[in-house]
């Protein structure tokens, strides 16, 4: 009986043990809990198949994804590997040693020509223009916008549209347009109001829509080189832009005080707006008849452009990189030479992932998978993004203070918000010796 | 002393029986508690404290740099922090007085022989047994100008509660009413039904109204165990998060603890936090003494 007992608990011991070994054997990507990390999972069971390697994508609701990768990352914790990490983190999680530096593994694996320039320049590369790379490209992302075919297409709605601005009613092609057609459709009497866009101060939602409407009015947030602000921030251009935002939080549904990607997209489910600012990562739901009955009559076009014919979008998005406290480096290092690979980056579109592969980006078969492809691939040429500097959050909580009170709630002017914004960011410049 | 005022174990016990003596088994109690107190709150108070004086941010790997005052003073001056303040004593008086006032009346109301009621009363305890996140997101749906029931049941066409900087607050603040009476009610009736009837009945028969029995009679001893609650709510409602935060983003509802955990765990400002996070305790701790000052004087009457 004892020699029994013996000869299992040895047998669980050397089970242990190679289980133990095993271990090294696994990987742990850490995402939101979105769309897009549900195929990511699909793409690396791939990859298990191919390797043996079993890779685990885990996730976290959006609204704590940043705080629970920091928390982490400030722990030195090795529990994830891999970090899918928002392009804002880039300053902080280089500065602070969280990332290993992808460098030489980006010129080594020709990253550069393999990926589209803007996804590096934003996701990968900090210091801006430093030839410094901390991850891969992975998600690709922008803001884009959505729209009622039905309505715009309604000839009685167009009758009256080309009556009253003496236009053809369309997808809108400048901002012009847009605040034009948002006060067309805004109809509170018949529940109907004209365009849904981010107004929720508690992060980057505000700053986000924000950004789609000074890059195209020509605008800049400051010299991402220099740190220069004043005169940039709150330049003519900026303050036209701001204007134009606030006119169009007047055409929103009613109590739109707290909206950001969820909210937007409900504005086109719910059937309450004509137009609606999102990301394109959350457009699949758009064309999915259970979760939209307006499926069918659902379009898609990317930000106008301003006054100037300058059109950018805000960017989204993220790229992945390697956490400097992961025990299991090496094979992290495999893992993204994989992940870069053509065929994989194919596959990685066809599941529904939003691939910076310039090849598959360019490809008519991307183009043409879904009506929102060729908007994406449009706008992915033609981004730009908030700062990346570690102290960002702080920057982003400067913009809430001073922005939401003028979109939302109509106080003091755009002058006024950007002037005091301006100052604001200087101080904090300042502060941080930049 | 607490040695001298112990009773000595029942020489039957089974622990006498092991040998223990009394002092061993008061250490076996209470040494635990004490060390996890330490480690779990007494240590990060005071290690916090340290921080709150350098400019350590968490998110960096740069070590600590003392900077004493200064972040002390530079909160002190930011006319945002104050906003967060004035914010939170509003919302503390107005949600705290709204769930003594209606916690107390129904308690009042409850306090008879009715009917049903001790089903009443458990399933007017039901909004404090869930979720603050779950209150928050579903009295979100409530509010809703679109398709909220609120709006619809009172007439009140797209009204926008959340949305509406002078309303947002008060919207919050009856949402935490809805929920916290019950709390209030359970311990007003704890208070009301140990009452002595027979005052009652000699305040009958000296022909007193009701207003004056209740002035002189109810409240007075019902007021101790009040105090009691009432201290428990505001000192909730002092570090109300969670709720605040699902319900609505107007910088009229930032309240302090939303600005702090903002600056803690999304900018990652970690010595100023911790003098912020200083700043709110000694407050609370204020106001919480001028209350336990009051209740135990009225203990004394």
């Amino acid at each position: 009986m004892l020699r029994k007992s013996l000869t299992a608990l040895a047998a669980s011991a050397v089970f242990a043990l190679s289980a133990g070994a095993a271990a090294a054997q696994e990987l742990t990507i850490f995402w939101a809990e979105w769309d897009p990390a549900n195929y990511l999972q699909e793409l690396v069971n791939e990859y298990e198949k191919e390797t043996g390697v079993k890779v685990t994508v885990e996730t976290t609701p959006w609204s704590d994804f940043q705080t629970k990768a920091f928390a982490e990352f400030n722990a030195k914790g090795s529990a994830y590997d891999l970090v899918v990490g928002d392009s804002q983190w880039l300053g902080a999680a280089s500065e602070g040693g969280h990332y290993v530096d992808l460098t030489d593994f980006v010129k080594k694996n020709n990253v550069l020509e393999k990926m589209a320039p803007a996804t590096v320049k934003f996701y990968s590369e900090y210091p801006g223009n430093s030839g410094k790379y901390w991850s891969i490209p992975a998600e690709g992302d922008a803001v884009g916008w959505s729209y009622r075919k039905d309505w715009f297409e309604d000839p009685k709605e167009m009758e009256a549209f080309k009556a009253k601005y003496g236009y053809d009613l369309a997808p809108p092609k400048t901002w012009k347009e847009l605040l034009d057609i948002a006060e067309f459709f805004n109809r509170p009497d018949q529940k109907r109001y004209g365009v849904a866009i981010y107004t929720q101060n508690q992060y980057d939602g505000l700053a986000m829509g924000v950004e789609n409407a000074i890059f195209s009015y020509g605008g800049e947030l400051g010299d991402y080189s220099t740190y220069k602000v004043d005169g940039i921030i709150n330049s003519e251009k900026n303050v036209t832009a701001l204007e134009a935002y606030r006119k169009l939080f007047a055409y929103t549904p009613p109590g739109w005080t707290n909206a950001f990607f969820a909210e937007n997209n409900q504005a086109i489910t719910e059937g309450l707006a004509a137009m609606s600012m999102n990301y394109f990562a959350f457009f699949p739901s758009l064309l999915n008849e259970s979760t939209n009955p307006h499926a069918k009559n659902t379009g898609f076009f990317p930000n106008p452009a301003g006054p100037d014919g300058d059109q950018f979008a805000a960017l989204g998005g993220q790229g992945i990189s390697i956490v400097s406290y992961s025990e299991n480096q090496e094979e992290a290092f495999k893992f993204l030479e994989w992940f870069i690979r053509d065929d994989v980056q194919q596959k990685w579109a066809d599941l529904g992932g939003y691939t910076c592969s310039a090849a598959v980006l360019q490809s008519e078969k991307f183009q043409n998978a879904t009506p929102y492809n060729k908007a994406f691939y449009e706008t992915m040429f033609k981004v730009k993004d908030f700062w990346a500097v570690p102290e960002y959050a702080e920057l982003l909580q400067q913009l809430n203070q001073r922005i939401y009170p003028y979109v939302v709630n109509g106080e003091g002017s755009a002058k006024e918000a950007l002037d005091s914004l301006a100052a604001d960011w200087k101080a904090t410049f300042q502060k941080y010796g930049r | 002393m607490a040695t001298t005022t112990m009773t000595t174990l029942d020489p039957q016990s089974r622990a006498a029986r092991r040998g223990m003596s009394d002092i061993a088994i008061r250490n076996l109690f209470i040494i635990p508690t004490i060390l996890f107190l330490i480690v779990f709150n007494i240590f990060p108070l005071l290690y916090s404290l340290g921080y709150s004086f350098t400019d350590f941010r968490a998110s960096t790997n740069a070590p600590a740099n003392f900077v004493g005052l200064q972040n002390y003073r530079e909160l002190l001056a930011d006319p945002y922090i104050w906003n967060n303040f004035t914010v939170t004593a509003k919302y503390v008086i107005v949600s705290v007085a709204g769930q003594v006032f209606v916690g107390f009346g129904v308690a009042m109301l409850l306090n008879r022989s009715i009917p049903f009621k001790g089903l009443i009363t458990t399933l007017l305890l039901l909004p404090m047994m869930l979720s603050m996140a779950v209150v928050g997101l579903f009295w979100k749906l409530l509010y809703d100008p679109s398709w909220g029931v609120i709006n619809y049941l009172l007439g009140l066409g797209d009204f926008e509660w959340l949305g509406d900087p002078d309303v947002a607050l008060y919207a919050v603040a009856i949402t935490d009413i809805w929920m916290w009476s019950p709390f209030v009610m359970l311990l007003s009736l704890a208070g009301l039904s140990a009452v002595p009837k027979h005052l009652y009945e000699a305040a009958a028969i000296d022909r007193a109204g009701p207003i004056y029995t209740f002035f002189r009679i109810t409240l007075p001893l019902v007021l101790p165990i009040l105090m009691i609650a009432i201290i428990f709510r505001t000192m909730e409602a002092f570090k109300t998060f969670d709720l605040a935060y699902i319900l609505s983003t107007q910088p009229t509802t930032e309240v302090i603890s939303i600005r702090l955990y903002k600056m803690a765990f999304q900018e990652w400002q970690t010595g100023r936090s911790c003098a912020l996070a200083y700043i709110v305790l000694i407050m609370v701790l204020g106001v919480t003494n001028i209350y336990v000052k009051y209740l135990n004087k009225v203990k004394e009457r």
